[in-house]
Parts: C-alpha cells; sequence; structure tokens
C-alpha cells in the first residue's frame, strides 16, 4: 500500500515572526523554518503503519516554494521512502491548497494519508478534512491512537475533556495530533540516506482562492499592571475596577 | 604580504607570521545542509533527552546514563568519527566539531559522551590493527560498549608519562600482567573497555586495552565531585590484571603517539563544547534579563547587565570564529592528505598534530571564556542564580573542570610556547627571520602611512603589528634565556597570552570579513561591532602581558627599546566599546537569545 504524508514548511514556534510589508503574509526574513510540529506525529504514524504491512511505501507531499525541501528532507531522513514538492511561491488559503494535494495523492494512488491536524503558520486546521472531502475518503480528525487492522482502522480521538473511538475503513485521511506517537529522530544514518532519496519537484495543481486575506495583526502589547493600594482597604476599589475597567466580573 | 601567500593553507603556528584570506575560514554560515541537518538532530536528542534529565543524571540514577549513551548511539551520535565499515559514519572533521557544539550544554553528559566518543573511542581508531578495529569499534559506536581512558594515577597527573602502573609479559609469552591504580577515570564506573596506559619493563610506556571483567580489576567509590556530578568518575585498580597481548594498542614503548596524539584532538574537541555550551548559556541570560524587572523595569534595560550580556556574546562570538577557523584547517588538511592517498586515521593524526598549537590555544581560551560566561550568568540571574531551581548554577559548577582536564590550562600555555619553538627549531616554522625583520624594524623611523581604510581595516592593521609584537618579545625571550626559558614560566604564560589574543582577534575579523564579502557590510554589521570591541580590548591586553614580560627580562637600554617597540606595535585609536556593546545588547535583547 502507498501510504502519504503531507507535510508543511512552517516558522519555528521559538523565533519572533513579523508581519511582512504587505500586511497579509508573515514576512520569512530572519525566521528560522522548521517542520510543522503536527505532522513530525503524522510521518511518525506513517512510518509505523509501513513497518507494521511491510510491503508499502511511504511518500511525503508539501505544497510551497523550493525551501520546503528542507522540510521534505527532514521527513527522508526520519524514513519516508520518497518526496514530492508541488511549487507554488504564492499564497493559497486551506481549499486551494487541498485541492494540489488531493490531486497529487490521486496521482500517487495512497490509500491511506496522514496530516497534522493543524500547521502552526496560519492554524485554520482543515486542509486534512477538505483534503479527504475532495478525494472521498474517510476521515478522523485529532488522532491520539491509531490503529489499522485489515482494511479496519480505529482511531481514538481527542474531544473537549475526553476521547471519542471511531472506526472508519479505509481509503482514509487521519489527522494526527500530540500524544498519538513518540516521533523519532532524523538519525545521522538516516540524513544521510535521505541525501540519495530523490524529491521529485512539480507545479502544484492550480485552484482558486476561496478566501481572501485582508490583513495581518499582531496581538496588542499587554498593558502595563496597576497597582490598586497596599491592604484591606483597597479591595472596594479593585472590585470596582475589576467590574467597570476590565469587565472581568 | 604578497598575494600568493595568501592562498596556500595556512600551516599550524603560522598565523604568527602569515595573513589569511578571509574566504579560506570555515564558519558557521558555511555549514551543508546535511550539517545544519545533524546539528538539529543532536540539538533535538540534548533537549529531550538530556535536559529534563539533568537533575537524575547529576543524582547519578541507576542506568541512566547508560541508557542515553545507548540511546545516542542508536541515532548516530556515536559513531560520527567511525569510518562506515567499523559502523560508523565517517564524517569528517567540521562535522564532527558542529556535533560536539551541540553536546556544550548536556552538563554531565556532554563529559560522558566526550569521554566515549573522543578519549574513549580515538586510540582504536587511529593505533587499532585490523582486528582490534573490527572488535571493538562497531560496538562503540552502536553504543553496546562504552569506553573510558586511563592515563592519570595519583602521582602522575599533568606528568602523566611518569606512570607508575606496570606491565610484565608471562612466562608463556600470551599476555601482560598489569598492576596499578589509574585516577580520575571518567565512565570508571560503567566503562566495558578502557584504554590504559603502563610501563613495560619499567620504562617502556605502552597503551593497552582492558576489559573491565578481566579478573584482578577493581574499582573505587563514586568522586565527591564539584560539579558535573553526573559523570562517573572514579579509582581503578590493577591488581595482577592479565591482559591478552593482542590487546596492545599500538607499539611497546609508544604509547605517549597515543596519548598525545589523542590529546591533540580532545583539546580541540572540549574547546568546540565549550563554545556551543556558551552559546545556550547566553540565551538563558537574555531570557531572563528579559523578563526580571527591578526598578519598575527589566534589567535587560540597565547598562551594566548590557555590559554583561554584551561582552559574553563577544567572547563567545570570537572563540567560535577561532575554533571553526582551527577545524577549517584540519579538516582541510586530513581531506588533503587522503585525497593523496592517506589512510583516514592516519590524515586524522597528522592534521590535528599539525594544528595542535591551535588546539591547545582554543582549549585554554574557551574553557575561560565558558567560565567567565557561566559567571556573569550566575551574576544576571542574582540571587537566583545561586538556587538550583535556575539552569545558571548548575552551568557554573559544571563549567570548572574545563580549566583541568585534557591538561590543564597552565600546562597547554607552555605547551603552545614549547611547540612554536621546537618547530622553530626544526625548520617547520620560520620564526627567525622574521623575528630578525622585526629587530631591524624596531631601529628605524617608524612609518606614517596613510590609515587604512574599510570595514575593520584598522583592526586588521593593529592585529598585524600585534603579531610583530609578539615576536618581537618572544624572540628577546628565547635570547636572553635560551635553553633556560623553560624555567620562565611566567614570561612562556605571557607569550601564549599574547599568541591567543591575536590568534582569537584575527580569526573574528576574517570571521567578519568573510560574512560581509557574501552578505554586504550592513549584514555584518553586528559582526563588526564584536570584533571591533573585542580587538581594542585584546590590544590593551596585549601590551599589558608584553610589559609584564620586557620588565621580567630587558633591563636598561633594552628594556626602553622594547618597551617602544610595545607601542609603536600595539596602537590602536580608542574606541567607544560602550555604545558598541549596548547596541550588541540591544540586539540579543529584542531577539531574546543569542543571535550571532
Ligand atoms: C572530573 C575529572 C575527570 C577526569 N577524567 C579523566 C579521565 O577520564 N582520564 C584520565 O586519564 N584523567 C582524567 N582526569 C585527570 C586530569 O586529566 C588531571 O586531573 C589533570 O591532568 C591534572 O592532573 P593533577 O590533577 O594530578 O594535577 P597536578 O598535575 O598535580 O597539577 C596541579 C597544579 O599544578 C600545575 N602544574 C602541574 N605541572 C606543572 C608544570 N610543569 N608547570 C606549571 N604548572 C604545573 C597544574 O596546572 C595545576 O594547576 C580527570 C580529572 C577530573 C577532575
Amino acid at each position: 500500500m502507498k501510504i502519504a504524508v503531507c507535510v508543511s514548511h512552517v516558522p519555528d514556534t521559538a523565533t519572533k515572526v513579523n508581519i511582512g510589508p504587505d500586511g497579509k503574509t508573515l514576512d520569512p526574513n530572519g525566521v528560522a523554518f522548521v517542520l510543522n510540529p503536527y505532522d513530525e506525529y503524522a510521518i511518525e504514524e506513517a512510518l509505523k503503519t509501513k513497518e507494521l504491512l511491510g510491503e508499502s511505501e511511504v511518500v511525503v507531499i508539501s505544497l510551497g516554494p523550493d525551501v520546503n525541501k528542507e522540510t521534505i528532507r527532514k521527513a527522508l531522513a526520519m524514513g519516508a521512502d520518497g518526496g514530492v514538492l508541488l511549487k507554488d511561491e504564492n499564497y493559497r488559503d486551506s481549499y486551494a491548497v487541498a485541492k494540489a494535494l488531493a490531486a497529487e495523492i490521486e496521482t500517487q494512488g495512497a490509500q491511506l494519508v496522514f496530516f497534522g491536524k493543524q500547521s502552526v503558520d496560519y492554524d485554520n486546521g482543515i486542509v486534512g478534512q477538505l483534503t479527504a472531502e475532495m478525494l472521498g475518503f474517510n476521515c478522523a480528525t485529532v488522532a491520539v491512537d491509531f490503529k489499522l487492522d485489515g482494511d479496519k482502522i480505529t482511531v481514538e480521538r481527542e474531544i473537549e475533556g475526553g476521547k471519542e473511538v471511531v472506526e472508519t475503513s479505509i481509503p482514509a485521511v487521519i489527522t494526527a495530533q500530540k500524544g498519538l506517537n513518540e516521533p523519532r529522530y532524523a538519525s545521522l544514518k538516516g540524513i544521510m540516506a535521505a541525501k540519495r532519496k530523490t524529491i521529485e519537484e512539480k507545479e502544484a495543481a492550480a485552484a482558486e482562492n476561496y478566501t481572501e486575506v485582508l490583513g495581518m495583526k499582531k496581538p496588542p502589547e499587554k498593558a502595563a499592571g496597576k497597582i490598586v493600594g497596599e491592604d484591606a482597604s483597597a479591595v472596594p476599589e479593585l472590585i470596582r475596577l475589576l467590574k467597570e475597567e476590565a469587565k472581568v466580573i | 604580504m604578497s598575494d600568493e601567500n595568501k592562498n596556500e593553507v595556512l600551516k599550524g603556528g603560522e598565523f604568527l607570521i602569515k595573513e589569511s584570506d578571509p574566504q579560506s575560514v570555515f564558519t558557521m554560515d558555511d555549514l551543508t545542509e546535511e550539517q545544519r541537518m545533524m546539528a538539529d538532530t543532536a540539538r533535538e536528542f540534548v533537549e529531550k533527552e538530556i535536559i529534563p534529565n539533568v537533575d537524575d543524571i547529576d543524582k547519578q540514577k541507576e542506568g541512566l546514563t547508560v541508557s542515553l549513551l545507548e540511546k545516542a548511539g542508536e541515532i548516530g551520535l556515536l559513531g560520527t568519527f567511525i569510518p562506515e565499515e567499523y559502523g560508523g559514519l565517517g564524517e569528517n572533521f567540521d562535522t564532527n566539531t558542529i556535533l560536539s557544539m551541540e553536546m556544550g550544554n548536556a552538563h554531565s553528559f556532554g563529559v560522558s559522551f566526550a569521554a566515549h566518543t573522543g578519549i574513549g573511542t580515538l586510540p582504536i581508531l587511529y593505533y587499532g590493527t585490523e582486528e582490534q578495529k573490527q572488535k571493538y569499534l562497531p560496538a562503540l559506536a552502536s553504543g553496546e560498549m562504552k569506553s573510558a581512558y586511563c592515563l592519570t594515577e595519583p602521582t602522575s597527573g599533568s606528568d602523566a608519562l611518569s606512570a607508575k602502573t606496570t606491565a610484565v609479559l608471562s612466562e608463556d609469552g600470551t599476555h601482560y600482567i598489569l598492576n596499578g591504580q589509574k585516577m580520575w577515570i571518567t565512565n570508571g564506573g560503567f566503562a566495558d573497555i578502557l584504554i590504559t596506559f603502563a610501563q613495560v619493563d619499567g620504562d617502556k610506556f605502552t597503551c593497552f586495552i582492558i576489559p573491565t571483567d578481566s579478573e584482578g580489576f577493581t574499582k573505587g567509590e563514586e568522586e565527591n565531585k564539584m560539579g558535573i556530578k553526573g559523570s562517573s568518575t572514579r579509582a581503578l585498580f590493577l591488581d595482577n590484571v592479565k591482559v591478552p597481548k593482542e590487546n596492545v594498542l599500538g607499539e611497546i614503548g609508544k604509547g605517549h603517539y597515543v596519548a598525545f596524539n589523542i590529546l591533540n584532538v580532545g583539546r580541540f574537541k572540549l574547546g568546540a563544547m565549550v563554545t556551543g555550551g556558551a552559546k545556550k548559556y547566553i540565551s538563558i541570560a537574555v531570557q531572563y534579563a528579559n523578563e526580571r524587572k527591578q526598578f519598575g523595569k527589566t534589567i535587560a534595560s540597565f547598562g551594566a547587565i548590557k555590559y554583561k550580556l554584551a561582552e559574553m556574546a563577544v567572547r563567545v562570538f570570537v572563540s567560535e570564529a577561532a575554533m571553526l577557523r582551527t577545524s577549517g584547517l584540519i579538516n582541510q588538511m586530513s581531506e588533503e592528505l587522503m585525497a593523496d592517498g592517506a589512510q583516514f586515521s592516519d590524515s586524522l593524526i597528522k592534521s590535528a598534530e599539525e594544528y595542535a598549537i591551535e588546539s591547545s590555544m582554543m582549549k585554554v581560551f574557551g574553557s575561560e571564556m565558558l567560565d567567565y560566561v557561566a559567571d556573569e550568568v550566575v551574576q544576571v540571574h542574582g540571587g537566583y542564580g545561586y538556587s538550583e531551581e535556575y539552569p545558571a548554577a548548575r552551568a557554573y559548577r559544571d563549567s570548572r573542570i574545563n580549566r583541568l582536564f585534557e591538561g590543564t590550562n597552565e600546562i597547554n600555555r607552555l605547551l603552545v610556547v614549547d611547540m612554536l619553538i621546537k618547530r622553530s627549531m626544526k625548520g617547520r616554522l620560520d620564526l627567525l627571520g622574521p623575528a630578525m625583520a622585526i629587530q631591524k624594524e624596531l631601529l628605524s623611523i617608524p612609518e606614517f602611512g596613510d590609515e587604512p581604510e574599510g570595514l575593520l581595516a584598522k583592526e586588521m592593521k593593529a592585529v598585524r603589528n600585534a603579531k610583530k609584537a609578539a615576536l618581537m618579545i618572544a624572540g628577546s625571550a628565547v635570547q636572553k634565556f635560551m635553553q633556560k626559558l623553560a624555567e620562565e614560566q611566567e614570561v612562556i604564560m605571557n607569550i601564549t597570552d599574547m599568541l591567543i589574543e591575536i590568534f582569537t582577534s584575527e580569526s573574528a575579523i576574517l570571521r567578519t570579513l568573510k560574512y560581509a564579502a557574501a552578505k554586504g557590510d550592513e549584514a555584518a554589521e553586528m559582526y563588526a561591532k564584536m570584533t571591533s570591541v573585542y580587538v581594542s580590548d585584546s590590544l590593551e591586553r596585549i601590551n599589558l602581558y608584553g610589559k609584564h614580560a620586557i620588565a621580567a627580562f630587558a633591563e636598561g637600554d633594552d628594556m626602553k627599546l622594547l618597551l617602544l617597540g610595545m607601542k609603536r606595535f600595539t596602537k590602536l585609536d580608542p574606541v567607544n566599546t560602550t555604545k558598541l556593546r549596548r547596541e550588541v545588547a540591544d540586539k540579543m535583547i529584542e531577539e531574546n537569545k543569542y543571535c550571532f
């Protein structure tokens, strides 16, 4: 079976991100990019599934500019067999991303597809679901446990305050949540082996954006705190401020 | 200096008499994608496996360090130097340097790791027979086997060759019988094999591989140490331990080759680790300074704190420049030797020996830089720096060992001058010619040429002059003391300190110029500021060391002339280092980390 993993190349959560001069996109200057953290769980699950099945192949797909190859290479170093870069320098919304990924997954003939539950750059969290819909695949999201038995899939999903167990079958799209597994390291041998694996480059299938970004804003600076008083006599004033100014009680 | 000189590779010690092309130096900006990926893996390993476990590691929790070493082996981190045919990766010297840097903040584990992969493994790689390599290297690369290096004894520390452990060939000639005691052995508590030195027939210093399951081998208790508490350090006892003849490593009576050549690499690696570690510690200090508020402001806004942040960054930046430059030189030479048909291990031995002077300097400079950084990281944290709840205290405790092992900094300082003089006498390095030229120049009228223009051009000129100052002092000291110079250790220390200042200053300039050539002067602005601060202070220090030396051995007119020379050769217009340091600190405060 062919297993696909869709991965994105995102700013490292530890770096400070600025908004670009157009006010609508992130400024990539001086930002360290990494493999989207949730996608690491997706890759790990794909590799584990491959190890379980034996005869199968893991292909990594990423849409974006040339630098995304770094992220594909990381996945190859972890153990994926091949990679595809769907080249596109321009901004795409989730729908347009899904459209191109779905087309490639179809070309690849993959029956099982893993995504991270969301990409930590634009955080829409819907590309996996959209792709499943376009392909007519089953879909289970926010997986914290995944089991494959023949065609049967059992997924434990994280939901508010608890867990839900769902059953579905191949073909399917699964989106990975933290806790699904412990992603392996890209071992040094794996890194060297990745050099010999190929990354196929293609133009991403054209698709229209359904949404338009009008602007981006940084969260407001945290305002300085205010000391109302030193002892019990300040309590009434504090309560008044919390009610009238902060409007939290 | 002519352009022809510029393109040939700088030999060991030649920095003192030649100039280098900025393009020839290896810098952090020259890493390949593969090197960056490998560094990422090493960093991830330290962040995920070591940092969360530092307390347990320091308590020597049963089996923890051993299992972490094995995990490092699984990922491939233990076998980076070992060729592929012996189960390793056969990575080049530069890649190994980058990986050592990533282990720099692994505290006690970093020491266990370095002892295993460096002094514990390299002797077999360098000097092992084919059988020995096949038998041990794959198991050392995977972590299945752990190794320790046993040179030191209770009565032989710095004077390592005076070891008293004895080895006597058995009557049937099949094995040696070893007796003696080793001291301070890192990984002594769990090692499976010991690279051990002993005197055969009383005076033939020889290296052996001893399995620790040998009868007659026992270990002492764990030492109660000031820092790196999680690394195993023990005394080991050999009581009629039988070691098969096949376990002799290298030749009988040639143990000192093994010991010294391993130390050459070990010292360099230490310089790489401390530099990598210091970078992470500065980030910790910057983050704390950005969070802690006093007098209604973050402490990062105070000039006194900015000074500390900037000075730490300056020293680390310079250390990295000089250390990577050295790595690049060793790497280049070993690759050239291999291209000429040399074996991988021979090429490494030869190239590490060639740059032994630079490696000793990097060991000394790096370990003292880290001590400075660790100390100031505590200071930036105030009282919280004294608490085990914060990482500063551990950084401080764990830093101190680096000035002691792999040859104390005193021994390394002595070695720098000793090696230079020996090379000069053997004709390997022409110091005499340039030293004579300077004596002549001293008696001539100084030239008042135009001040050079361009990025760091004044600093470059100052360093060029400082080389003359060092040659002048070294030349006069040799003339004065002749064979007895070795007894004038204070003067030797002064000379080494001048050389270290020169090598580090020049390296920082070269790193900055290379970056500026690639990315433009504007992009290199911060590099240039740090370099300028360093060179400015460095010249003052060179001047001081020189004066100390002159006062120690010259009198009358000699003294006057030398002092005049010192003045002439250490001249640099004053720089507003306060302003520059603030700018360097502000950049880190904005980025909330060490960002150079
Ligand atoms: C935690 C730890 C781990 C270690 N791990 C290992 C290991 O794995 N394997 C191993 O073999 N060894 C190991 N050592 C030993 C270490 O290498 C020695 O401690 C070191 O070489 C210094 O020797 P010494 O302690 O006997 O000091 P000494 O040689 O007694 O030195 C004492 C002082 O005198 C100075 N001094 C000595 N000789 C001279 C001289 N000629 N001129 C000027 N000054 C001089 C020294 O610089 C030092 O300041 C370890 C030590 C420690 C503390």
